[in-house]
């Protein structure tokens, strides 16, 4: 896998070039994905704000919440939540659909006609991965902190001033910056695996589909993984 | 002139030897240089998962010809075709194309050679996210830096010739498995390449379909001066347009010669191929137990 990404890294610097290229595969992965993590980003900003005034509220300190959900979700949720939900539904499509055209013998016929497979197919797709990662975690932890103040400010009455100022006084750049190295980070390694797997997929429709399952476990336990050092890195 | 966007393949030049392995006659239809072959294949052997596909098999492709590849299934037909285009490798012996080793070239020099060969695949493996029109022009996109009035020019005629101009903006999915070959057959000679390969072209094709095909690959390989590899089972259509068959068996050359002469081969095997006969020696079953036995149950508890 290493001297796959190897070749990706390699290819890159040629595959932005041809930027259209890159930017289908952005839509694809990023802007289709947008409906399921500003979903799932509210909800998860919603529970966050429940969970959070009634904790706060025990200690007489529910001024605290924007703060408590804003760093909860640009730190840890936004990028973790983003990159196992962008494992289910962009990866397991990249894996699926690079598998397919592996099954169909389309990579082959690409080798045919003195085309890379992996500079016309693969680099774009592992860069689109890449780049809507960050801008979809930095969208989800920003609908997540307004479906906290949907519940903190406009349900629970948490004074609206108190939870904004608190917010913006105590996350910091650190904090940003860690929520965007996390999800780049998340970015790389979903989507390394979801195209390494759709690349390297047996031809068969039952290979396409270990790999799919491959793609979102793996990519699941990575992310993990990777959160705890990264987390660790950053303390 | 074509502009190239990456290098401009080379043209290196032929080895001189006879078109056929030794032992073998071939009469020629047409007055050839009998000395050259585009590709020439040496003692290869090739197997896959401890199972020998070929062993020590030996052939001379003729330049300018019609040459189908046949045999009964299994006999690797296809897998010659990937070893010629080296996407697979042998596992000892050499394959010769136009002069050169192709296990000696680079990625970038294999791609250089490729870029002279076109391929039609058995399932036509069209780019799915691409329409019929695209599709065509790929390779031209890919490779050239023309206009986009002679990219349509150029698609549209190769499209005239396989008879799917009206289909350019349908998509892969839209087609029959028999259209779907016809657009890649455009696509396989939309950079006019001079060898052209043939994976099973016939199968899935309504007989109007088939016979524009089969004069379409004799006229291709005339006009265009290309040399044409052909695999098929369909001996009836392929001897109407092939100058030389190779028939394999047992992973190796057992016949070679003009579609008339494998007609009265001396040979059992070919007598049963090119007759269609189920007893031969080529047996038509599978190795397996006793049949009556097996429905009776003496042999398994099943």
């Amino acid at each position: 896998m290493v001297r796959f990404l190897l070749r990706l890294a390699i290819g890159s610097p040629r595959a932005l070039l041809r930027f259209g290229l890159v930017s289908e595969q952005i839509f694809n992965a990023g802007a289709q994905s947008l409906v399921i993590i500003m979903l799932s980003g509210l909800f998860v900003g919603m529970v966050l704000g429940l969970q959070g005034f009634q904790l706060l509220q025990r200690f007489g300190s529910e001024e605290a919440l924007g703060t408590a959900t804003a760093i909860g979700l640009v730190k840890e949720l936004g990028p973790v939540v983003t990159a196992l939900l962008f494992a289910g539904r962009a990866g397991t499509a990249l894996a699926s659909e690079i598998g397919l055209m592996r099954a169909t013998d389309q990579l082959s016929a690409m080798e045919m006609m003195a085309v890379d497979p992996i500079q016309r197919v693969v680099v774009p797709r592992f860069l689109g991965g890449v780049i809507s990662m960050p801008l979809l975690a930095a969208i989800f932890s920003m609908v997540g902190i307004y479906g906290a103040q949907l519940i903190g400010v406009q349900i629970m009455h948490v004074d609206a001033g108190s939870f904004w100022s608190q917010m913006r006084a105590s996350v910091g750049i650190r904090d940003i910056n860690e929520g965007i190295v996390k999800s780049l980070i998340f970015g790389v390694a979903c989507s390394l695996i979801a195209v390494f797997e759709g690349y390297y997929a047996e031809p068969t429709a039952e290979g396409v589909g270990r790999a799919t399952t491959r793609t979102v476990v793996t990519s699941a336990v990575m992310t993990l993984f990777l959160d705890y050092l990264i987390t660790a890195m950053f303390l | 002139m074509v502009r190239w966007k990456t290098r401009p393949p080379e043209l290196p030049k032929s080895n001189e030897s006879s078109p056929c392995p030794a032992g073998r006659t071939l009469t020629p239809k047409k007055t050839l240089n009998q000395n050259s072959n585009i590709v020439e294949i040496r003692a290869l052997n090739y197997s896959v998962s401890g199972r020998s596909i070929f062993k020590d098999l030996s052939m001379n492709i003729p330049r300018g010809r019609v040459t189908a590849v046949m045999g009964p299934s299994g006999t690797g037909k296809t897998t010659l075709l990937r070893l010629i285009t080296r996407q697979v490798r042998p596992d000892s012996g050499s394959v010769h194309v136009d002069g050169t080793d192709i296990e000696t070239l680079s990625r970038l020099d294999m791609y250089a050679l490729r870029r002279r060969m076109g391929m039609l695949f058995q399932n036509g493996a069209l780019l799915t996210d691409l329409t019929v029109f695209e599709n065509v022009a790929f390779p031209l996109r890919e490779h050239t830096e023309l206009p986009e009035r002679l990219i349509r020019h150029l698609v549209l005629t190769k499209l005239q010739a396989v008879g799917l101009r009206g289909a350019i903006d349908l998509m892969p999915a839209e087609l029959s498995g028999g259209m779907s070959r016809r657009v890649a057959l455009a696509r396989a000679i939309v950079m006019d390449p001079e060898l052209l390969i043939y994976d099973e072209p016939f199968v899935g094709l309504d007989p109007i379909s088939m016979g524009v095909i089969l004069r379409l690959i004799r006229r291709l390989n005339d006009a265009l001066g290309l040399t044409s590899i052909v695999v098929s089972h369909d001996v009836q259509e392929i001897s109407t347009v092939a100058d030389l068959v190779f028939l394999l068996s047992g992973g190796q050359v057992v016949a070679t010669g003009t579609p008339q002469q494998l007609q009265s081969y001396p040979s059992e095997i070919v007598r049963q191929f090119m007759g269609g006969l189920a007893d031969g020696p080529v047996p038509f079953h599978y190795p397996a137990p006793e049949y009556f036995g097996e429905l009776l149950g003496r042999d398994g508890e099943t």
